[in-house]
């Protein structure tokens, strides 16, 4: 075990790399999926993986229930190792995680009660039990009066509902969700996500979930990674991941939702509107950019606010602003030095 | 010829069609899907893939289904005779038509099986279900409703099977429309055995497509 897995660590990657082979026999291509992954998931928390399409996310959240077998490294799920078991020793273990899905994958021929009944048949409940866990289960999401009848008379959201619903049956440790909104509207993902926190402050059960929102994750994730060509390329409290986005992609995802830094043609406008000189500053509860500000126009530089925005993220400021600095050159690099002092600064780039 | 005379040997005749066609559609049905069931579940990427087992029943089915059924008959008349003990009859026309059904039935069921959306496949692997009670209790079940009608469409497969084989004297409505319908240059006669077929055909295909609607719900 490696020195930062800790007790409360319920999946860790260690170097855990995943290789699809395609192609014919004689000209075999390789696509490496997932890359060099280093990740401890602790107990308790949700932990979302953001990603874009085919950077590897739903291939990852698939080797923590061997769905996908890993290609190297090691994995453990609450201490049991998954790589190298078969399929029929994987049953334990996934018989402790949950997993839900962007299309729902519902059983059509079951009923509502159906589909949430039938793991519990598998792993051989008694009938009284059953019925008693289903009932239980029903009200938990909202859908006893729908227990009769077939997915296809249920809306996207009560569908996913089910879905929950039949992974928390045989009580897992650990939901996996699978871009669980994606297939639905904004509204019915508000009402997702709520029911996917319950599940975790509720019933105490951690969440892995994978998403290309970060919508998705600013409203449930404790922390995430960020996800680039098979690669983590960022992890991170979601707190810390917004207000100090590192990698470029993160840098994207991101401005996706806090458009608090300008793009290209907008730098433009701003150029002809602002003769200064243009720097993006990120702001946090903790630096004190308005003391850096009023020291530098005692020092004759004068600043405007071009662009930005900040928000509040889990009781936390966070966002960036574009400032225009007019002054002689030297007291102007004298600003930035006493800005970069406090916080992350970066010029406007061509 | 008399009515008389000819309508109790059509409803004889109607008995044999009846018999050779129903103990076929139970042979071939059981073991067509075993085979079908192996075609789907050994493919490329599916729950037990088995490259070479596929590659062999893949052209094990290829091999056998291309043949007309007429000549199968034919060809089959020496191992026919050792397994059944005769070469004519109703019991070695099952025998043969068996051979001949259970490949059409095995593609059937290898198709409709594809139509299972692997999501929900992967749903139940998730659940830490085995692979043979993924087969039994979610595909087969997922499959049903088109299983029934490939099953139906089968049927009348089997019946033009049955009318041929009259021509090995297996008896049934294809042996009395040939023997006492076209020999004798007597339309009428013929024309009852296909009237009695289209009659049988429709109950089947109509009874198919209601229990198909049923499980299918639509």
């Amino acid at each position: 075990m490696s020195p930062s897995a800790t007790a409360d660590t319920l999946v860790s990657f260690r170097d855990v790399s995943k290789v699809f082979v395609t192609g014919s026999k004689r000209r075999p291509r390789t696509v490496t999926a997932v890359d060099s992954v280093d990740l401890d998931i602790r107990r308790g928390e949700i932990f979302a993986v953001i990603g874009y399409s085919g950077a590897g996310k739903s291939t990852l959240v698939r080797l923590i229930n061997g769905l996908e077998p890993i290609s190297s490294g090691t994995l453990e799920v609450a201490g049991n190792r998954v790589d190298g078991r078969s399929e029929s020793q994987l049953a334990p273990i996934r018989r402790k995680i949950g997993m839900i899905f962007q299309q729902f994958n519902l059983f059509t021929s079951r009923t509502v009660a159906g589909n949430i009944d039938y793991p519990l048949k598998r792993a051989g409940w008694k009938p009284e039990e059953r019925k008693a866990r289903v009932a239980e289960l029903l009200e938990f999401v909202g859908l006893t009066e729908r227990a009769g009848n077939y997915p296809e008379q249920l809306s996207g959201g009560q569908k996913q509902r089910v879905g929950i619903a039949r992974a928390l049956a045989s009580n897992p440790e650990l939901l996996l969700a699978d871009e669980s909104t994606s297939a639905l509207d904004p509204e019915t993902t508000q009402e997702v996500l709520g029911l996917l926190k319950r599940v975790n402050r509720e019933l105490g059960i951690t969440i892995v979930l994978i998403t290309h929102e970060m919508d998705v994750v600013r409203a449930t994730a404790d922390r995430v990674a960020v996800m680039d060509s098979g690669r983590v390329v960022e992890t991170g409290t979601t707190a810390e991941v917004f207000a100090h986005p590192r990698a470029q992609t993160t840098r994207k995802f991101v401005s996706s939702v806090m458009r608090t830094v300008p793009r290209a043609d907008e730098i433009e406008k701003l150029r002809r509107e602002h003769p200064g000189r243009l720097v993006l500053v990120d702001v946090t509860d903790q630096n004190r950019i308005g003391d850096v500000l009023s020291d530098a126009a005692r020092d004759g530089v004068s600043f405007n606010i071009a662009f930005g925005g900040i928000s509040i993220l889990q009781s936390q400021s966070f966002g960036t602003l574009t400032l225009s600095l007019t002054g002689s050159d030297e007291s102007v690099d004298r600003a930035v030095e006493s800005l970069r002092a406090v916080t992350t600064v970066r010029e406007v780039s061509e | 010829m008399e009515w008389s005379a000819l309508g109790p040997q059509l409803l004889d005749a109607t008995g044999q069609t009846l018999y050779m066609v129903s103990v076929t559609l139970v042979l071939a049905g059981l073991i067509g899907l075993a085979v079908g069931m192996g075609l789907y579940v050994t493919r490329r990427g599916s729950i037990l893939e088995n490259g070479p087992l596929f590659t062999a029943l893949n052209l094990l089915v290829n091999f056998v289904r291309p043949i007309p059924f007429i000549i199968l008959l034919a060809a089959l008349g020496q191992v026919t005779e050792s397994v059944v003990g005769t070469r004519l009859g109703p019991n070695a026309a099952i025998f043969t038509m068996t051979i001949g059904a259970t490949f059409a039935v095995a593609r059937i069921v290898e198709q409709n099986l594809m139509t299972v959306d692997p999501g929900v496949i992967e749903a139940a692997r998730s659940m830490g279900v085995s692979r043979w009670k993924i087969i039994t209790t979610v595909i087969l079940p997922e499959a049903l409703g088109p299983l029934v009608l490939g099953y139906t469409f089968l049927v009348i497969g089997i019946t033009d099977m049955s009318a041929m084989a009259g021509a090995i004297g297996a008896g049934g409505l294809g042996d009395f429309a040939l023997r006492l319908g076209y020999q004798r240059f007597n339309d009428q006669v013929t024309w009852a055995a296909v009237i009695v077929i289209i009659i049988l055909v429709q109950l089947v295909q109509f009874f198919g497509n209601w229990l198909a609607r049923r499980i299918m719900r639509r």
